[in-house]
């Protein structure tokens, strides 16, 4: 029998509230037990007992938001090379979008890329299917047969449905099978060939912009097609503090609604576009302070349900273009937690907290078996030094593309070793 | 056989609806239907109820059982019938519902029976003519003559309908003949379940006392009657569903679905079937479970009940009495 056995830990467990002092065992790849104390007079040099030295020991991370580019894009990133830069960041489990090339729009597509990912990649893959044929918004996929493929959600990606018939359609069929659809909120229309949210700044840069309000108006649209539908509905990241409030509206009645945010959009504002970085041109686009700070206020207030990276890896041939013309998209996997831990040094939630948007939040929404210390539950794990400083260098990233909207900043926390499954996938030098 | 002076078994002079019969009228076309099975199965199958009487089929959708059913009905009833298809009236050439009407009224026929694509043209057209009407299906309205059928299908099996749990699967948005089932099954006591996606459901349907279901298996357990519809691809402008694959994998009648039901249960359908889409071939040709034969045999002789009923009112009134 496999044993490993971790000692002098931080348990922080948001799923149960435990936060205590203490070890945990895993046997075969699961967690055999969990609690205060455990293994307090392990001998240290064996070499099944970790000594964690009072690091913080948490449930691996779980990402609802990730593009890899396979297939289709694979000189961006594959499953293989995702699967590395999300271990290093502390994911244990991705959930991919659709949104690749070929779209995964049928059956057969979602087993492919379970199949490839479960041969390549390191952590857990979980693919998310279109929710309509191509993206194209007008014919509604087979929900059902891809359910039964393995798909844990239904989403465009990033765009916004426009012909409201088809939604609500879509969306009543998806929760015929009780289905998750994941939402993108952006007028596609008063967004449309725009780069930055419509302000002052985008104004001095001369640059194309949308207001923000065209992300409210698709919240509040969506919101009314829930209230017909009743179906799961996942805004997959707000930015913005108005729609945000509709969110928090929507919930107070009831509603099965859950929204997420991008850790960019925690952690930069429309100012950071500074003298046209295209590494900070993202969809939706980064926002004014106000919105940045009501996503903090989001988070802490538990409104928002999880953080993701929304990971969307691109190459110098799409970046390396006047601001109008480069492709949305940073690379965020192993940028997440460092980022999300910085509303937890500013002290605006505690550890546990913002650790419960990464872990517990999502696999709820998701209805998976993860994100959880629970003896039983598989050993997705990670040990974080939650204070350790560094600063961000993208020549040290795993993953095959290297826009990262963080070059040179300054965070406090990441991962030191990641485990799926009992098995050690990331060790920090 | 019965005579055109006898009591008379319908209120009214049409036949636009089941909402609008009472339990009485439903059970005395039931009882004279029986009288027309036997009837159907001897060698001499005509009677004189309807001599001298003239009957339309005014049919504005394509149709090949209840336009024949119809037909086969008037002449065993001694009726002169004449079929009015759309394609070679003056329909197509822009004359309207109302001047179609009026024109044949004039021609000063007995029996109007119409099936139009929009829901209340058989009402429309009833309040223009002089003769009685019957609705042989409009739009995703009613379909009495259907409803009728079904019901004397299962009675003839042996099933009482009071009590009875029947499953009507499929695409109820669209269905006239689901709703015309939904107010006779309900009108005679039986429990009526829908089972479809939530796309294939109108709105509010619960409104008609029916329980609803989504999910095949809780749908179907311990049901009586397994009642499919017809997925109505034709009527489908817009996707209610993503395929025909995926709505057989989930609401298609399979040995395996149909295990859920209750022992001994009935599989019907109006028929014509989709094989493969709403319905699998094995179990639509088990004559063990399917009387979907049995359903169009009962439309002979439910239609020569109604239109026998229509006619005693004619003479009661003493119009065009023979």
């Amino acid at each position: 029998m496999k044993r490993l056995a971790f000692r002098n830990a931080r348990l922080i467990d948001p799923a149960s509230g435990l936060d205590a002092r203490g070890g945990l065992l895993v046997e075969n790849g699961r967690i055999a037990d969990v609690g205060p104390r455990l293994f307090n007079d392990a001998d240290p040099r064996d070499p099944e007992v970790i000594d964690c030295k009072g690091l913080v020991l948490a449930p691996g991370l779980i990402d609802m938001r990730v593009l890899t580019g396979e297939p289709g894009s694979e000189h961006r990133e594959t499953l293989e090379s995702a699967g590395r830069a999300a271990a290093a960041g502390g994911v244990t489990t991705m959930v991919v979008m659709p949104n690749t090339d070929p779209v995964i729009d049928e059956p057969s597509l979602v087993d492919y890329i379970k199949r490839r990912a479960e041969a390549t990649a390191r952590v857990r893959v979980l693919p998310m299917g279109a929710l309509t044929k191509g993206l194209a918004g007008e014919v509604m996929t087979e929900i059902g047969l891809m359910m039964e493929a393995g798909a844990v959600g239904f989403t465009d990606g990033d765009r916004t449905l426009s012909n409201t018939r088809v939604l609500r359609r879509a969306l009543s069929y998806a929760a015929t099978f009780g289905a998750l659809v994941v939402g993108h909120a952006e007028d596609p229309e008063l967004s449309r060939n725009t780069s930055m949210t419509e302000g002052e700044f985008a104004m001095r840069l001369g640059v194309p912009a949308a207001p923000a309000m065209a992300e409210t108006i698709i919240v509040e649209r969506d919101i009314r097609l829930v209230e017909m539908t009743g179906v799961r509905y996942h805004f997959g990241q707000i930015s913005c503090g108005a729609a945000l409030d509709a969110i928090a509206a929507a919930k107070a009645r009831g509603l099965p609604i859950t929204c997420g945010v991008s850790a960019h959009h925690l952690t930069l504002n429309e100012l950071d576009v500074e003298a046209y970085l295209t590494f900070r041109k993202v969809k939706p686009p980064l926002r004014s302070e106000a919105d940045r700070s009501a996503m903090v206020e989001g988070v802490a207030s538990g409104v928002i349900d999880v953080i993701v990276s929304n990971h969307d890896p691109q190459a110098p041939d799409t970046k390396r273009l006047p601001f109008a013309e480069a492709a949305f998209g940073t690379v965020g996997l192993e940028t997440l937690l460092p980022a999300a831990l910085s509303v937890y040094h500013e002290r605006r939630a505690s550890l546990p907290h913002v650790l419960e948007k990464l872990t517990a939040a999502p696999a709820r929404i998701l209805g998976i078996e993860a994100g959880a210390l629970k003896k039983g539950a598989p050993a997705d794990l990670v040990l974080i030094d939650p204070d350790q400083p560094f600063q961000v260098d993208s020549s040290t990233l795993h993953s095959r593309s290297l826009n990262t909207p963080f070059e040179g900043r300054r965070f406090q926390g990441r991962a030191q070793k990641t485990y799926v499954g009992g098995e050690c996938v990331f060790s920090a030098k | 056989m019965t005579t055109a002076t006898a009591a008379p078994i319908l209120q009214s002079s049409h036949l636009l609806g089941i909402e609008g019969l009472s339990v009485s009228e439903i059970n005395g076309l039931l009882d004279l239907a029986e009288e027309y099975v036997a009837l159907n199965r001897a060698a001499e199958k005509k009677t004189t109820v309807l001599k001298g009487r003239t009957l339309i089929n005014l049919f504005f959708e394509a149709s090949t059982r209840t336009q024949s059913s119809f037909e086969i009905a008037g002449k065993r009833l001694g009726a002169d019938v004449m079929n009015m298809s759309v394609r070679t009236s003056s329909v197509s050439k822009g004359e309207t519902l109302i001047d179609t009407a009026t024109t044949l009224n004039a021609m000063r026929p007995d029996i109007l029976v119409i099936r139009h694509q929009d829901s209340g043209a058989a009402e429309l057209l009833s309040r223009k003519v002089d003769c009685c009407v019957v609705n042989a299906g409009d739009g995703s309205h009613e379909h009495p003559t259907q409803a009728l059928l079904d019901a004397l299908t299962i009675r003839r099996r042996g099933r009482k309908l009071e009590g009875l749990v029947v499953a009507i699967c499929g695409d109820v948005l669209h269905s006239r003949v689901a709703r015309s089932n939904i107010h006779l099954l309900s009108k005679m006591g039986a429990r009526v379940r829908l089972v479809a996606p939530r796309t294939l459901l109108p709105g509010n349907v619960d409104r008609f006392g029916v329980e609803v279901f989504h999910d095949m298996k809780q749908g179907l357990e311990g049901a009586d009657i397994v009642m499919m519809l017809r997925l109505q691809l034709e009527r489908m402008a817009g996707a209610f569903i993503p395929s025909t694959r995926e709505y057989f994998r989930f609401w298609g009648l399979d040995r395996e679905k149909l295990a859920y039901a209750k022992k001994g249960a009935l599989v019907m359908h109006p028929g014509p079937m989709n094989r493969g889409v709403e319905i699998d071939s094995a179990v639509a040709d088990d004559v063990e479970v399917s009387v979907i034969h049995e359903q169009v045999e009962m439309g002979v002789a439910i239609r020569m009940a109604v239109l026998d009923a229509l006619a005693r009112g004619l003479a009661a009134e003493g119009r065009n009495a023979p």
